[in-house]
């Protein structure tokens, strides 16, 4: 499959957390209650300002991440879900989204999402041990994902995501075989599974740059990679892309149309859009982004037209992502090019240094492509 | 004897060390005699280019003509000969000297005579010049013109007392020095009658006039319309147009005689067929004999130029046929290295001369490129009987095949405050240098003399230099012949293949030590890759040290979701981009910097 459907995502900003993580470099703020209730408002005039750019358009897919959404007040999701359903197309089937933290759920939350139709519930654990929860920011403990997990499944959630995250400083293979073991103990479908990224502008970027910052052993950190990849497999959790792994029938549908380069369009400050060849943001100043939506006026980041030409390399870096790799001969008729001819020589070159595999049409990456990938990916920018 | 044209005309040159005001002294006097209005001048004339002006030092001679009223009311035509200030271009300077009767010599009145200084002043002495002591910078806090005065006298044995005391820079006492150089210069002599010979000082490319030959005429006449011939070389040209020189342009005139300074043209396309210290004469009444002191000039120090984006390889080779130009002693042919691609070997007169070129390409011609270690020419004698000149390491025959190797060794002569001799004398018996002697300038200056390998010189000798003595040694070296010498070719592998760009030449005793240093200078130059890479440097096959670059265990960005797509595309555009600045060797990327790393292994 490396065709998106015809049918677009939706995704939702929300910009609030109790706590900034450490390791976060996403536009989001602590501290901002005064703001949530005017924001929520102009997100739900963006929805109706922009549903006409959409027009007749399925949704298939609806994220609402953050930040931390699960911490506003379920009213406020209701409001949002309410929007959307009025201005767009969403599909009686679609994978409705929303992200959470342990510590910020209740019973009341969660009835009130599964009756708005939420579906599917994105939770961050990222390490079983609180000393390590401690060190990254978060205000949660072990403790409090037990307790989320439990309510969300005793009121029907079953699709379920779980965030761990590994090559933490401090972190040891026995910390991570118990964080993966505990997930598994819950029956969790979904598991992103992430390396540690220091990003710069975050309190472990100031520090990484200060030199108080130790890197992880590499040969350690790659090592949790495959123990993990090795594990959930063994329990029935396929590993389909880079980070991700999913029982069947439970791969990320909103997620699996960014890598198909499929059509999606964002809402709330900061979310990216892409559609009909263009990729935009808009502003990442929450007082100009709500000014504009205000007026009436598109609250516009950036944008980029995107080329033919760009849009067949995003196909192959989004593309090779996925485990399943690309197929180069529906690349071929969406982009009406000869991608196989194009890449050729590269492709072999990849192959040689055991970066990539073919096999017929199809190309993906190998297991060692997987730790690589960018040594792959710079090929086709 | 002179005539009486003659005797109002005086030709000179100033010999002074780097940072002692000879631009400065040639600026001010080209402004009292109003060569040039102050308006006119973009300070120091006579540097016309940007890298002589940044550094200070003259690379091209440069002539200037003008006109000054004596003591005696009489007009004077002084022709003022500006030579180049620096080591690898002595014979240049000998030129410029041999077309002269006097030198000016400008003395620092805190720091005193330098080694270059004192090399130029023996030539001018050698070529009989009458030498004018000139004390300049006394204006300064630090100046003691009465200690430099006697060090003049002790040193070289001049009458200094008379010198003027001058401040170039402030204009103080400039009229004193053109006064002297009228009283004590003598006025050229040679006989207007005779067949012609003009002595070529130096050349620059015009791309209107072709080459633009600067000469002093010794003997006879010329005129425009005239066929001259070039003794040496044999071309024979007819002359289109001549005259005088003065800053930034030429006065035409009607001919040039016996004593003057000036200008030839004769559509001359190839600065080749010009050379520095050819004698031109004419082709219809010829003289029998050159004049004395031409030497074609050779190449001492070598080195392997690339352009960095390979497609630049025209561009490297258009750039440097402009620079040959003006600039008879750069040479160049083609050579291939497997690392590097395609290039040239260059070959120069010494290191500065080699640091000039580098430095035009880069600047003026905008070009990004890179040079392998410098190096000099040995000798080889194989065991079949065989002799062969070696400047690239490359070519080296194997060691089973090499009878005897010699290699170039200098004079070299360091002038140093006492402090620093120990340290000085460390540094020249860890370059193999042989001592030849100490003589004492002053209670506090001393003048070292050693014998050293030419191939321990062009390593980085004159930053060790510096930096032990913080800048207070100056040296000079002068080429002295060859000598047998136990030498190995060091070579370096990289993921055990050979980086032929890399391999260099070294003497058996000096090779552990070095190839150490740079195996660890490249394990720190080369960024780690996907797999381990091993640095090896070998000595044939017997490997003498051993690095070890770690492979990096992952590159991969672990979240790409929707609003992550733009911000990676550009993070992987920028590694992309600092993949493209690397060479690649064998499986190997190599970057730029470490072909020049070994150039300075701060040994």
């Amino acid at each position: 499959m490396t065709a998106a459907s015809h049918d677009i995502g939706l995704y939702i900003h929300i910009p609030f957390c109790a706590r900034k993580c450490r390791y976060c470099d996403f536009v989001s703020w602590s501290g901002m209650e005064p703001f949530w209730e005017p924001y929520i408002n102009a997100v739900i005039k963006e929805l109706e300002q922009k549903s006409q750019i959409v027009a007749h358009r399925h949704v298939m897919s609806l994220f609402i991440g953050g930040g931390t959404p699960s911490l506003l007040p379920y009213d406020a999701v209701l409001r949002i879900m309410d929007a959307v359903r009025k201005h767009y197309r969403l599909l009686p089937d679609a994978e409705i989204t929303i992200e959470t933290n342990p510590g910020t759920l209740d019973h009341d939350k969660i009835r009130a999402y599964r009756e708005a139709g939420i579906n599917r519930l994105s939770i961050g654990l990222q390490a079983w041990q609180d000393h390590l929860l401690e060190f990254m920011g978060r205000v949660h403990n072990a403790g409090d994902f037990h307790e989320a997990v439990i309510m969300a499944q005793n009121h029907g959630f079953s699709n379920i995501n779980a965030d761990i995250i590994f090559g933490i400083p401090y972190q040891t293979m026995g910390d991570w075989i118990d964080t993966i073991t505990k997930v598994l103990s819950y029956q969790i479908p979904h598991v992103s599974c992430y390396s540690l990224t220091v990003e710069e502008d975050t309190p472990f970027g100031r520090m990484k740059r200060e030199g108080r910052w130790q890197d992880p052993d590499e040969e350690l950190e790659r090592k949790m990679y495959s123990k993990a990849i090795e594990v959930f497999e063994k329990a029935g959790l396929e590993q389909y892309e880079i980070s991700n792994l999913a029982k069947p029938q439970y791969r990320c549908r909103h997620n699996m149309n960014y890598w198909l380069r499929g059509e999606y369009l964002g809402f709330g400050i900061a979310a990216h859009s892409c559609f009909h060849n263009e990729r935009w943001a808009n502003s990442s100043d929450l007082r100009q982004y709500m000014e504009s939506i205000e007026r009436g006026i598109n609250p516009l980041g950036e944008c980029y037209y995107i080329t033919n030409e760009e849009a067949l390399s995003e196909s192959m870096i989004l593309g090779l992502r996925l485990t399943e790799g690309i197929d180069l001969a529906d690349l071929s008729s969406i982009y009406r090019t000869d991608v196989r001819k194009k890449y050729g020589e590269k492709l072999a070159d990849l192959a040689e240094r055991q970066l990539v595999e073919l096999k017929g049409s199809v190309v993906r990456l190998t297991k060692r492509g997987m730790d690589f990938a960018n040594q792959v990916f710079i090929e086709f920018i | 004897m002179s005539n009486e044209r003659q005797k109002r005309v005086r030709n000179f040159c100033i010999i002074a060390h780097i940072d002692h005001g000879k631009s400065t002294l040639a600026d001010r006097m080209l402004e009292l005699t109003g060569a040039l209005t102050e308006r006119e001048m973009d300070e120091q004339v006579l540097d016309n280019m940007d890298i002589e002006r940044e550094r200070g030092i003259t690379i091209k001679a440069q002539a200037v003509r003008m006109i000054y009223k004596g003591e005696d009311g009489e007009e004077y035509i002084l022709n003022l000969i500006d030579t180049p200030g620096h080591v690898d271009f002595n014979y240049e300077v000998s030129r410029s000297i041999a077309a002269c009767e006097g030198a000016i010599l400008v003395v620092d009145a805190s720091q005193g005579i330098e080694a270059q200084t004192l090399a130029n002043v023996y030539l001018a002495l050698e070529h009989d010049l009458e030498i004018v002591p000139v004390i300049n910078k006394i204006d300064l806090p630090g100046a003691r013109p009465e200690e430099i005065i006697r060090e003049i006298e002790d040193v070289i044995g001049l009458e200094a007392q008379g010198a003027p005391q001058i401040s170039a820079k402030n204009g103080i006492n400039i009229d004193s020095v053109l006064n002297k150089i009228i009283s004590d210069i003598p006025a050229p002599k040679g006989d207007e009658d005779a067949p012609l010979r003009a002595l070529i000082f130096d050349s620059v490319y015009d791309t209107y006039k072709g080459v633009i030959a600067y000469i002093r005429v010794m003997e006879g006449k010329v005129a425009p319309g005239q066929t001259i011939r070039m003794m040496h070389t044999g071309k024979e040209y007819i002359v289109t147009e001549l005259g005088y020189l003065r800053p930034g342009g030429q006065i035409p005139s009607d001919s040039l005689m016996a004593g003057e300074v000036g200008y030839i043209c004769a559509s001359i396309k190839d600065v080749r067929n010009c050379r520095v210290g050819d004698t031109i004469t004419l082709a219809s009444n010829p003289a029998s004999e050159p004049l004395p002191g031409y030497k074609k000039a050779v190449p001492m120090v070598f080195c392997g130029i690339y352009p960095a984006d390979g497609a630049k390889y025209n561009d490297l080779r258009d750039s440097l046929e402009k620079l040959q130009l003006n600039d008879a002693s750069l040479m160049f042919e083609p050579e291939t290295s497997v690392a590097l691609g395609f290039g040239f070997r260059c070959g120069f007169l010494g290191l500065l001369h080699m640091e000039i070129i580098q430095e035009r390409l880069e600047r003026e011609y905008n070009l990004d490129i890179i040079t392998t270690a410098p190096s000099v020419i040995y000798r080889i004698t194989k065991t079949n009987g065989e002799e062969i000149s070696l400047d690239n390491p490359t070519n080296m025959p194997e060691s089973t095949e090499i009878d005897t190797m010699e290699e170039p060794v200098v004079k070299a002569t360091i002038m140093t405050p006492t402090e620093y001799v120990g340290s000085i004398m460390e540094l020249c018996q860890d370059r193999r240098g042989t001592f030849l002697g100490m003589d004492y300038l002053e209670a506090t200056r001393v003048i070292l003399n050693y014998e050293m390998p030419l191939n321990e010189i062009i390593y980085d000798f004159f930053d060790a230099l510096k930096s032990r003595t913080k800048g207070y040694a100056s040296l000079d070296y002068e080429l002295k012949g060859y000598k047998e010498s136990n030498l190995v070719k060091l070579d370096i592998k990289l993921n055990g293949e050979i980086v032929d760009a890399l391999s260099f030449i070294v003497h058996a005793d000096k090779a552990y030590a070095r190839g150490r240093r740079m195996a660890e200078k490249l394990k720190d130059t080369i960024p780690r890759q996907m797999f381990e890479i091993p640095i090896q440097a070998c000595i044939g096959n017997k490997i003498i040290a051993r690095e070890t670059v770690k492979a990096y265990r992952k590159d991969v960005l672990a979240k790409c979701y929707g609003g992550d797509i733009t911000r990676k595309k550009k993070l992987l555009e920028k590694q992309k981009e600092g993949k493209k600045r690397m060479r690649q060797v064998g499986s190997v990327e190599v970057p730029q910097e470490a072909f020049m790393s070994v150039l300075k292994l701060d040994m």
